[in-house]
């Protein structure tokens, strides 16, 4: 065998790499650049997210994601059922935290059918908000931790999450999704026994928060991979459309129950949390305070609850209770109406956006005074905020890809839509 | 395998070989999560501490096709990634199953819509189908027996030598009505 | 800060038409599409007004007017905490308009994807492909004429 020299391996590569029949002249392979694709199939993308990677060695030089893997047509599919039936696909937008959506869905086609629901409703609505603020940073932290290599806290995270969950189960009647929100209110009442259960929870929920957050905040192997990496200004981060706890890791104190506020949140005491590094680290503590905020809107929703009903009572644009439908006339033509036809709310087109747990979904739904809506758009948070990956993975190496994408936290379900 | 194969031709080492063999395979199965969607979060559930899928063997989820015989495709498949779970599927070496995790997957779910695959079953061959959306961690749970018990009932001789074969993937016939 | 943006936009542009529409607490801006980068970059870069935040564009096929498509544009002003949506009517025969991504740059893949969906061409894009399609299909699927089903054959399937 032909003994290989210092002077003859670089020919011998580029020849073994090129084969026998290639029109391709490289000068020397190793000084080349490199294309690689983290395909939609990768433990550590967060779904299916195909990202194409140019690198130098191991720095990336340039980033393009590739979506529509998830692509389901669902804003063709709202133009052909009726606003009650399209509760259920609100569920798979964010997957992860799916009462949160329907209850943006929900205020949205209020505000076009010019309906309020009742503050009980609104009191419940706020408390799944918030519970579900709690699954989604629970997954968030738990998700990047564990892309990092601590694996442990994922798993603490999850352990949490199945006690959210368990009250989902309870109030709602499935622990996933949970299409719990209907146009008008809610499915169902909240009762006081699983109120108590709630605060217990939350009760022993603030040491698990501590416990999880010494063993990452201490660890210098997490501190030294996240700290410094991705780093996105101020002014960036508004331009490229970043919004939620992506932006408030920038420095910019904006948030949607802040500045246009829904709900019942203008009666809470609340902070915000931001900092000012626009580093993965920095969006990871302020997802972890944004759990302890969340705990303590919990406890002051379930001191301030009123009595009350928990559906409006307007038999044309809202379904009306099954005891009565099932005994009297006018109620049973009013729910035949609604289920078959849908509810007509007028002619016109309304944007309502919330703060859901990833940034800020909105809804802009047109109507022709038909039961079904003439245009349904969905703003997602993760469209937008997957759009700054490209601007923020330029110069640094491939592991920093897997830490800026789990920091940044998108969901292709509301990305692909 | 080549071993096995002479041995189990006829005569009394057959069920005994066999027997053995299937209990090795089904009480390690080792799962390739396709997660796509939903159901790929309560498939994540299955593996945290409350439902724990690592007491019927299935450890290790490895994300390599290479080193695992069950793929659970979890989440709507589109027709975009319909061509990448196949690339994927091809990839796994023989014995493999397929779990339909969720109505997306077995029918096409509540989407119909012009751009995903009503029922994966069009391009792979599934061996168990589990209902819901998302099926609830037991139902996933009982899939997984359902697929142990299926290897329970398989024999060596079932899955041909791969060189033989070459990259032919066509499933091989696991009916029952064989035995 | 209804008035203050009709002043503003009334001295800065004496030529252009603007029409305002409010509905549900929402003020709507309808314009001509030759003015809508002018107009664009006045909102986002005048002191009072800041219109920093793009949060969505879009559009709307309304299928049977003379005028078949029209664009909106949702963009926030966070100190003002003020919304407002612009809205730029276009014919099915010419159907293109200028591109904000200059302005916004969130706006870069939001009409990537109007213009997967739609069909909508912006003149001066980055990087015009499509989004979740790909690339080789041919049908925008959110145009009124294509099928909830889609077309069989349009997108292949592997092989079993």
């Amino acid at each position: 065998m032909q003994k290989l020299t210092k002077d003859n391996v670089h020919p011998k590569i580029v020849q073994a790499l090129l084969g026998a029949d290639s029109n391709i002249t490289i000068e020397d392979a190793l000084e080349n650049e490199m294309i690689l694709n983290m395909g939609p199939q990768h433990p550590a993308t967060h779904g299916v997210l195909r990202l194409l990677l140019r690198l130098d060695g191991e720095t990336v030089i340039a980033c393009v994601p590739e979506l529509g893997y998830l692509h389901r047509g669902y804003e063709k599919m709202a133009e052909n059922m009726s606003y009650l039936e399209f509760i259920p696909h609100t569920d798979r937008l964010d997957y992860i935290s799916p009462p949160a959506n329907n209850v943006a869905y929900a205020l949205a086609v209020e505000k076009l059918a010019g309906i309020i629901a009742p503050p009980r409703a609104q009191y419940i609505r706020m408390l799944l908000a918030e519970l579900a603020r709690m699954c989604s940073h629970l997954v968030a932290i738990g998700a990047l931790a564990m892309d990092v290599g601590a694996l442990t806290v994922f798993l603490w995270g999850l352990r949490e999450r199945e006690k959210i969950l368990d009250f989902f189960d309870v109030i709602c009647g499935a622990r996933f999704t949970t299409s719990y929100t209907r146009i008008g209110g809610v499915a169902s009442d909240v009762t006081s026994d699983t109120m108590r259960n709630i605060i217990t929870f939350i009760n022993q929920f603030e040491e698990k928060i501590d416990e999880m957050e010494r063993l990452l905040n201490g660890n210098r192997i997490f501190v030294e991979r996240l700290e410094g990496v991705g780093v996105i200004s101020k002014d960036d981060a508004i331009d490229i459309g970043f919004t939620g706890p992506n932006l408030r890791a920038s420095g910019v104190a904006f948030d949607l129950r802040r500045a246009t506020p829904y709900l019942f949140y203008n009666e809470m005491d609340f902070k915000i949390p931001v900092y000012t590094e626009g580093d993965c680290l920095a969006r990871y503590f302020v997802r972890a305070d944004e759990l302890r905020e969340s705990a303590k809107i919990i406890r002051q929703v379930i001191d301030k609850m009123p009595n009350g009903e928990v559906m409006l009572n307007s038999p044309k644009k809202v379904l009306p209770r099954k005891t009565e439908i099932y005994t009297k006339m006018e109620e049973l033509i009013h729910d035949f109406m609604i289920v078959n036809f849908g509810i007509n709310p007028p002619v016109g087109e309304v944007y309502h956006a919330v703060e859901n747990p990833k940034g800020e979904l909105g809804f802009y739904i047109v109507s022709k005074g038909e039961g079904h809506p003439w245009k349904m758009k969905i703003r997602s948070p993760s469209f937008a905020n997957i759009q700054a990956i490209p601007h923020l993975v330029k110069g640094q190496m491939i592991s920093d890809v897997v830490a800026i994408v789990g920091s940044i936290d998108p969901i292709m379900g509301e990305a692909d839509k | 395998m080549g071993l096995e194969s002479k041995l189990t031709n006829d005569g009394f080492f057959t069920t005994t070989i066999d027997a053995l063999a299937s209990w090795a395979r089904e009480n390690s199965v080792w799962p390739m999560p396709m997660g796509i969607s939903c159901c790929a979060i309560e498939m994540m559930a299955v593996g945290d501490p409350k439902y724990d899928i690592a007491r019927f063997g299935s450890e290790v989820m490895r994300f390599t096709p290479r080193q695992c015989d069950l793929m659970i495709v979890a989440g709507t498949v589109t027709y975009k990634m319909a061509h990448v779970v196949k690339k994927i599927f091809d990839q796994m070496p023989e014995p493999k199953w397929v779990i339909a995790m969720g109505a997306c997957t077995s029918s096409g779910g509540m989407y119909r819509s012009y751009n995903v695959v009503q029922g994966i079953d069009q391009f792979l061959p599934v061996d168990v189908y589990a209902a819901g959306c998302p099926p609830r961690p037991e139902n996933l749970l009982n899939a997984l027996m359902q697929i142990q018990e299926k290897i329970g009932k398989t024999r060596v001789k079932d899955f041909p030598d791969a060189q033989q074969s070459g990259f032919d993937t066509k499933p091989t016939d696991l009916s029952l009505s064989k035995n | 800060m209804k008035e203050l943006l009709k002043e503003k936009l009334a001295k800065q542009f004496t030529t252009v038409q603007f029409e305002f529409i409010e509905q549900f607490d929402e003020l709507t801006l309808k314009l001509d599409k030759s003015a809508i980068l002018n107009v664009c970059a006045f909102l986002k870069d005048d002191e009072g007004l800041k219109f920093n935040l793009c949060e969505d564009v879009t559009a709307i096929d309304w299928a049977t007017r003379k005028k078949r498509f029209t664009v909106v544009y949702h963009i926030f002003s966070m100190e003002n905490k003020f919304r407002l949506c612009l809205k730029v009517d276009l014919d099915d025969s010419e159907c293109s308009i200028e591109s904000v991504s200059s302005i916004w740059k969130a706006a870069n893949w939001a009409e990537r994807e109007t213009y997967d969906m739609y069909g909508i061409t912006f003149l001066n894009h980055p990087d015009l492909r499509r989004m979740y399609m790909p690339e080789d299909f041919e049908y925008h699927p959110l145009r009124k004429e294509f099928p909830l089903m889609g077309i069989p054959g349009s997108v292949p399937l592997p092989k079993k």
